[in-house]
C-alpha cells in the first residue's frame, strides 16, 4: 500500500515543494516492500488448498455440543453457585460490596425516583429534581446547559419514563464516580511506570472487547441481582477509556514543564497536584466524558440482569415488538448522552479560569450588577464600563437563586402534581406529545415504511448473501483450520512484520483452544465484510462532510444519534427490513460502526493542508482527481485509524448480530447467557471474540505504522 | 494553576454544602399536605413485607407475575418488586436470597437437580395450570395452501420451498430463541430431513419472520412455542413430529420424536417458603389456563397496556378464580 500511495500523489508544483517535503518526509525513502504481490501469492496458494481440501479439518461444532473446556468452565460456575454464598470471597467481600452499593442506590432512589414507603411518591418530586439539577447546571456550566438540562428532564416526564430516566442517571453518575476513583490513580500510575502500563493495557483491551453477555450471569451471581451488578458491569466497560485518556493526558505534559517544576524543588506529590493534574485537566475531562458515554451504552445490557434505568423499557418493548416504545426510551438515552456531554464540556471550559459572566448574561444582568455592593463586583478592566462579579458576588447570586429551587423542592413534597409527573389526564395539552402518542407516530411511520420497501430489501438481502457473503464465508470457514491459521499468520507478517505475527499466533492458539474454530472463522468473515462496508460508507460520507460544512451540519446529528442509541432499539426494524440472517447482522454492525469511522475520515479530509488543496486546484485537477489523488491519500492516517476503530466497533456488535441471525460466536455467547448448560461454551465464545479483536487490532496497528512511514 | 484547582474544589464543596443544607431544611417541613401515605392494604393477620417476583423475558410470564403481584399488593399489602432476570439467573437469585419466586418455569431438569435436589434452596410450588408446547410451526397461509404440510413425513416433499440464502441448498428450519434447548439439529438428522437448522437468534427474530412470511406469502418453517402472545395475532400451525413417548429424548444425539409437553410450574425460594408470608399461599394456589394467560398477554403486547393495568382488568373480570387463590 505504501508503494501505491507514493506513486499516486501527483508531483507537487515546484513552488510548494519545500512544504510538501516537510509533510511527508519518509515517503520516498521507505524500503520497497512487495506487499501487493506477496498478498496475491498468499491468496493463490490459499485458493489451491481450499479447492483440494475443502471441508476437511474445519473443526465445526454442533449447536448444543460442548467440549471438555466448556464443561470445565461449567463446573467452576457450578461450584461458585453452590458454595459461593458461604465462601469468604464470593459471599463475604463481593456480597458486602453488593449490599453497600444496593443500600446507597436504594437510598438515592427513594430520594428522587421511587416511592419512599410509606409515601406513595419519592421524597423529592419531579419539580424539585428539575430545579436542583437546573441550579447545579447553571452554577457550573452556564445558561445554555441549564436550558438543555431543563428540557431533557421535562421530556423524561412528558414521555412517561421519569423513574427509569432518573434511575439511569443515578447508575451513570455512581458508575462514573467509581470509575473516577479507580481510574484516575490507575491512569497516573500507568503514566509514571511503563511496567504498570504494560500490565494494565492488555486488561483494558480485554475489558473493552469481551462481550458483556459472556460475564453477565457470573457478575450477577457475585454481586446479587440489583443495582450493584448494573454498576459493576457499567464500570468494567466505562473504566478503560477514562484510564487510557488519563494516562495519555499525564504523559502529554511537556518534559520542559516537568523539568522546570523539578528545578523548583517540588516533591513528587506536589508535582502531581500542582503541575501534572492541572495541565492534564482538560484531557481528563474528555476521559470522564467518554466514560459517561460508554456507561450509557451499557444501559440495555445491564437491564437484562435487573439493572435499573431506561434499558428496562427498551427490553420490554423488544419483547412485544413495539418499535415505537423502544425508540422513545432509546431517544431519551440519546438525549441524556447529549445533555451529559454538553454540560460536562461546558463546565470544564468554564473552569479554565475565564470570567463566567459574559455574553447575553452581561446584558441581562447589567442593570442588576450596577446596584450590587462593591465587594460583589470589580471592574472588567481595560476601561470597559461593564462591571464584573467577584467570587463572593457570584456566590451571592447563586445563593439567591437557591431560594426558588428550595421552594420548588418544598412544593414537590407537598403537591401530588409536582411530585409525580402528571400524565395526559391531568395536563390535557400533553396528549399530542406524550410517550403514548409519540410511540404511535413512530409505529405508524415504521409500519408504513416497512410495508413499502420490505419486498425490495428482503430481495437485496438474499442476493447479497448469495453473491458476497456465502462465497467469502465458505472460503474462511471451509478451509482446513491449519491452512486458515497459516494464511492469517502470513498476512500478518506481510502487512506488519514479525511482532503482529507472534501476537496473532498466540491469539489463534487461544481461539483454537476454545474449541470454536469454525464459528470463529464465520464470525471473522462477517467482521471483515462489515468493516469493508463501514469503510465504504465512511469514505463516501466522510469525504462529503470534510469538503462541505453544510453537509457536515446535516449529517453529524444522525451520526451522534446512531452512536448512542442502543442497538436493541433498531433490532426489530432491521429484522423487518432484512429478515433473519447474516446480512442483517452486518447491517446492524454498519449502523453502529459507521458513525465513528465517518467522523474520523471527515476529520482527516478537513485536516489536509489548504495550501496543498489550492496547489492541486491550480494545476487544474477535477473534483474526482482532487478527492482520489490528493485528499484521500493525504488523509491516509485518518483512514487507517477509522478502519481500526470501525473494526473494533463492528466486533462489539458480534453479539447483537447473533440476535438477528448472525449465528456463530455471537449466538453462542447469547445462548451461553440463556442456557445453564451452555454457560461454558458462551464464555469460551466470549474469549474467542476477545482474542480475535486483539489480533485484528494489532495487525491493523502495525500495518498502519508502516503505511504511516 | 494551583489557585485554579483550589478554587474549583472550594466551589464544589460550596455547591454540595448549599444544596445539602437547603434540602435538609426543606425535607424537615415536608410531609403531610396534599400527599397521603400509602395505606397498607387490607390487613390479613400476618405482615406481608417484601415480595420479589422474578420476571423472565417473555410476555406470558409477565402476565403471571403481574397478576400475582397485583393481588399481593392490593389484597395482602405486600411491597412487590419485579426484578428482570433470565431463568438461570432467577434460580441463582432464589438460592442466594435476592428473589422470592419464579412464577412460570419450563422444566429445566439441570437446574431442578442443582437447586431443588442437591442444594435444597428452592421448592416446587405446584403447576401454574399452563401447558407448554414446543415444536415446529408454519404460518397460517401455508397450512391452508399445503394442508398435508403439518405431517413431518411430507416435509421433505416441500424442502425446496424453504430454501433460502442462509440454508445452503437445503430447506431452512429457522431456530433459535437462544433461551431454550433445542434438539432440532439431531431431529433433522435422525428423521433424515433435507433441512438445515439456521439460527434466528432471538424471539424478536422468529416473530418478525412469521409476520413477513404471512404478509408476503413466503414459506417459513420455524421453532416456536405456546403459550405466546403472538398467537393472539396470528394462529401459527403446529407441524406434528413423531409423537413423544417417555424416554425417546433420553439421549440428545438420538432424539427422533416431538418435544415433550411441559407442565409449567412455579418455584419458591426455601427461605421465602419458611418466612410465613401470606404471599406464599397465594403463589402456591395460583393456577390458570393458557387462555387466561393469553388474554392478559394480549392486553400487554397488542393493546399496549401496562402490565399492572392489564392484571387489574383481568382480576376485575374474574373474581371467582381470584377468590380461590386468596383462600377466603
Amino acid at each position: 500500500m505504501a508503494v501505491d500511495t507514493a506513486t499516486a500523489v501527483p508531483p507537487p508544483p515546484p513552488a510548494r515543494q519545500q512544504e510538501n517535503k516537510e509533510e511527508q518526509p519518509y515517503l520516498e525513502r521507505g524500503k520497497k516492500r512487495h506487499t501487493g504481490p506477496l498478498l496475491l501469492g498468499i491468496l493463490v496458494v490459499w485458493l489451491v488448498v481450499f479447492a483440494l481440501l475443502k471441508n476437511h479439518d474445519t473443526r465445526a461444532l454442533g449447536l448444543q455440543d460442548t467440549t471438555d473446556f466448556h464443561e470445565w468452565l461449567n463446573r467452576i460456575r457450578d461450584w461458585v453457585q453452590l458454595h459461593g454464598p458461604d465462601n469468604w470471597f464470593f459471599g463475604g467481600v463481593l456480597g458486602f460490596i453488593g449490599d453497600t452499593f444496593n443500600n446507597i442506590f436504594t437510598f438515592l432512589q427513594k430520594l428522587v425516583s421511587i416511592p419512599a414507603f410509606p409515601r406513595p411518591v419519592p421524597q423529592i418530586g419531579w419539580l424539585g429534581v428539575v430545579a436542583v439539577f437546573a441550579w447545579i447546571a447553571w452554577a457550573v456550566a452556564g445558561l445554555r446547559s441549564t436550558i438543555l438540562v431543563v428540557i431533557t428532564f421535562l421530556l423524561f416526564g412528558v414521555f412517561g419514563l421519569w423513574q427509569d430516566s432518573i434511575d439511569l442517571l443515578l447508575v451513570t453518575i455512581l458508575a462514573v464516580l467509581v470509575c473516577f476513583i479507580i481510574g484516575l490513580p490507575l491512569g497516573i500510575a500507568m503514566a509514571r511506570r511503563t511496567t504498570m502500563s504494560n500490565i494494565v493495557t492488555p486488561l483494558l483491551d480485554i475489558a473493552q472487547t469481551m462481550p458483556p453477555f459472556a460475564y453477565l450471569a457470573p457478575v450477577a451471581l457475585g454481586f446479587g441481582i440489583g443495582p450493584t451488578t448494573a454498576i459493576v458491569l457499567t464500570v468494567v466497560y466505562a473504566l478503560p477509556p477514562l484510564v487510557r485518556i488519563t494516562e495519555h493526558g499525564i504523559r502529554s505534559v511537556p518534559e520542559t514543564t516537568i523539568e522546570a517544576a523539578r528545578s523548583l524543588g517540588l516533591t513528587s506529590s506536589q508535582m502531581l497536584r500542582r503541575v501534572e493534574l492541572p495541565m492534564a485537566k482538560r484531557t481528563i475531562v474528555v476521559g470522564v466524558n467518554q466514560s459517561m458515554m460508554a456507561a450509557l451504552s451499557m444501559a440495555t445490557i445491564a437491564a437484562l440482569v435487573n439493572g435499573p434505568g431506561l434499558g428496562k423499557p427498551v427490553n420490554a418493548a423488544l419483547q412485544i415488538q413495539n418499535i415505537g416504545a423502544a425508540s422513545v426510551a432509546g431517544l431519551l438515552i440519546v438525549l441524556m448522552a447529549i445533555m451529559l456531554d454538553r454540560t460536562t464540556t461546558a463546565a470544564s471550559e468554564r473552569s479554565g479560569g475565564v470570567a463566567s459572566v459574559s455574553g447575553p448574561q452581561v446584558l441581562l444582568m447589567g442593570v442588576v450588577l450596577e446596584k450590587l455592593p462593591r465587594w460583589a463586583t470589580e471592574d472588567a478592566g481595560r476601561g470597559v464600563r461593564h462591571p464584573r462579579l467577584t467570587n463572593a458576588g457570584k456566590w451571592t447570586i447563586r445563593g439567591l437563586w437557591l431560594i426558588p429551587v428550595l421552594v420548588a423542592v418544598y412544593l414537590s413534597r407537598q403537591q401530588l402534581n409536582f411530585a409525580q409527573f402528571p400524565g395526559r389526564d391531568v395536563w390535557g395539552f400533553l396528549k399530542p406529545i406524550d410517550g403514548k402518542s409519540v410511540t404511535k407516530y413512530i409505529n405508524d411511520f415504521s409500519n408504513w415504511f416497512i410495508d413499502k420497501v420490505d419486498t425490495f430489501t428482503l430481495a437485496l438481502k438474499n442476493d447479497v448473501t448469495k453473491v458476497v457473503i456465502n462465497p467469502f464465508q465458505n472460503l474462511l470457514a471451509e478451509s482446513p483450520w491449519w491452512a486458515m491459521a497459516l494464511v492469517i499468520l502470513a498476512i500478518a507478517f506481510v502487512l506488519g512484520g514479525w511482532r503482529p505475527t507472534v501476537i496473532s499466533a498466540v491469539c489463534l492458539a487461544i481461539i483454537f483452544g476454545t474449541g470454536l474454530w469454525n464459528d470463529s472463522m464465520v464470525t471473522l468473515a462477517m467482521t471483515l465484510l462489515a468493516t469493508l462496508l463501514v469503510m465504504v460508507v465512511a469514505v463516501i460520507l466522510g469525504v462529503g462532510m470534510g469538503r462541505s460544512r453544510r453537509t457536515d451540519t446535516i449529517i453529524r446529528p444522525f451520526l451522534d444519534a446512531f452512536q448512542t442509541i442502543p442497538p436493541f432499539v433498531y433490532l426489530v426494524p432491521a429484522l423487518a427490513l432484512f429478515g433473519v440472517g447474516r446480512f442483517t447482522a452486518i447491517m446492524a454492525a454498519l449502523a453502529y460502526a459507521a458513525p465513528i469511522a465517518t467522523k474520523l475520515v471527515a476529520d482527516g479530509i478537513r485536516g489536509v493542508a489548504p495550501t496543498t488543496v489550492e496547489a492541486a486546484r491550480s494545476t487544474g485537477s477535477t473534483t474526482w482527481q482532487m478527492i482520489t489523488k490528493v485528499q484521500l491519500p493525504m488523509a491516509r492516517e485518518s483512514l487507517v485509524l477509522a478502519t481500526n476503530q470501525g473494526l473494533l466497533y463492528v466486533l462489539s456488535m458480534v453479539v447483537i448480530g447473533g440476535l438477528v441471525g448472525g449465528g456463530s460466536l455471537g449466538y453462542i455467547v447469547v445462548s451461553g447467557f440463556s442456557q445453564d448448560q451452555l454457560f461454558g461454551k458462551g464464555l469460551a465464545a466470549g474469549i474467542a471474540i476477545t482474542a480475535m479483536g486483539v489480533m485484528l487490532d494489532r495487525i491493523a496497528r502495525y500495518a498502519a505504522a508502516r503505511v504511516g512511514r | 494553576m494551583a489557585r485554579g484547582l483550589t478554587r474549583g474544589r472550594t466551589r464544589l464543596v460550596a455547591i454540595v454544602a448549599s444544596v445539602g443544607l437547603g434540602l435538609a431544611a426543606v425535607a424537615g417541613c415536608g410531609s403531610g399536605g396534599g400527599i397521603k401515605d400509602a395505606s397498607g392494604g387490607s390487613s390479613s393477620g400476618k405482615d406481608c413485607g417484601d415480595l420479589r417476583i422474578a420476571v423472565n423475558p417473555w410476555t406470558g410470564y409477565v402476565a403471571n407475575a403481574h397478576v400475582i403481584g397485583y393481588l399481593a399488593k392490593t389484597k395482602l399489602g405486600c411491597n412487590v418488586t419485579y426484578p428482570d432476570v433470565k431463568e438461570e439467573v432467577g434460580w441463582a437469585g432464589m438460592a442466594s436470597g435476592s428473589i422470592d419466586t419464579i412464577v412460570e418455569n419450563w422444566g429445566h431438569p439441570d437446574l431442578v437437580k442443582k437447586y431443588i435436589d442437591e442444594q435444597k434452596s428452592v421448592v416446587d410450588a405446584g403447576p401454574t395450570g399452563g401447558k407448554g408446547i414446543i415444536g415446529w410451526y408454519v404460518p397460517p397461509w401455508m397450512a391452508q395452501k399445503y394442508p398435508d404440510i403439518t405431517d413431518w413425513k411430507n416435509l421433505n416433499k416441500y424442502a425446496g420451498l424453504f430454501k433460502t440464502s442462509e440454508s445452503g441448498g437445503k430447506g431452512q428450519l429457522l431456530d433459535g430463541d437462544p433461551s431454550y434447548v433445542t434438539n432440532d439439529e439431531a431431529l433433522v438428522k435422525n428423521l433424515k430431513l433435507n433441512y438445515k437448522v439456521v439460527v434466528g437468534g432471538s424471539e424478536a427474530g422468529l416473530i418478525q419472520s412469521f409476520k413477513s412470511a404471512e404478509k408476503n406469502k413466503t414459506p417459513l418453517l420455524a421453532y416456536f412455542y405456546e403459550p405466546q402472545w403472538f398467537f393472539s395475532e396470528m394462529k401459527l400451525v403446529h407441524v406434528n413430529l413423531p409423537t413423544y413417548k417417555d424416554g425417546c429424548d433420553a439421549d440428545a444425539a438420538k432424539v427422533n420424536c416431538d418435544y415433550p409437553p411441559y407442565e409449567l410450574n412455579k418455584l419458591i425460594a426455601k427461605k421465602f417458603d419458611d418466612s410465613g408470608s401470606p404471599a406464599v399461599d397465594l403463589v402456591k394456589k395460583f393456577s390458570w389456563s393458557n387462555d387466561d394467560q393469553n388474554v392478559v398477554a394480549k392486553y400487554i403486547a397488542a393493546d399496549g397496556m401496562s402490565p399492572d393495568d392489564a392484571a387489574k382488568k383481568w382480576v376485575d373480570a374474574n373474581p371467582d378464580k381470584v377468590k380461590a387463590w386468596l383462600g377466603s
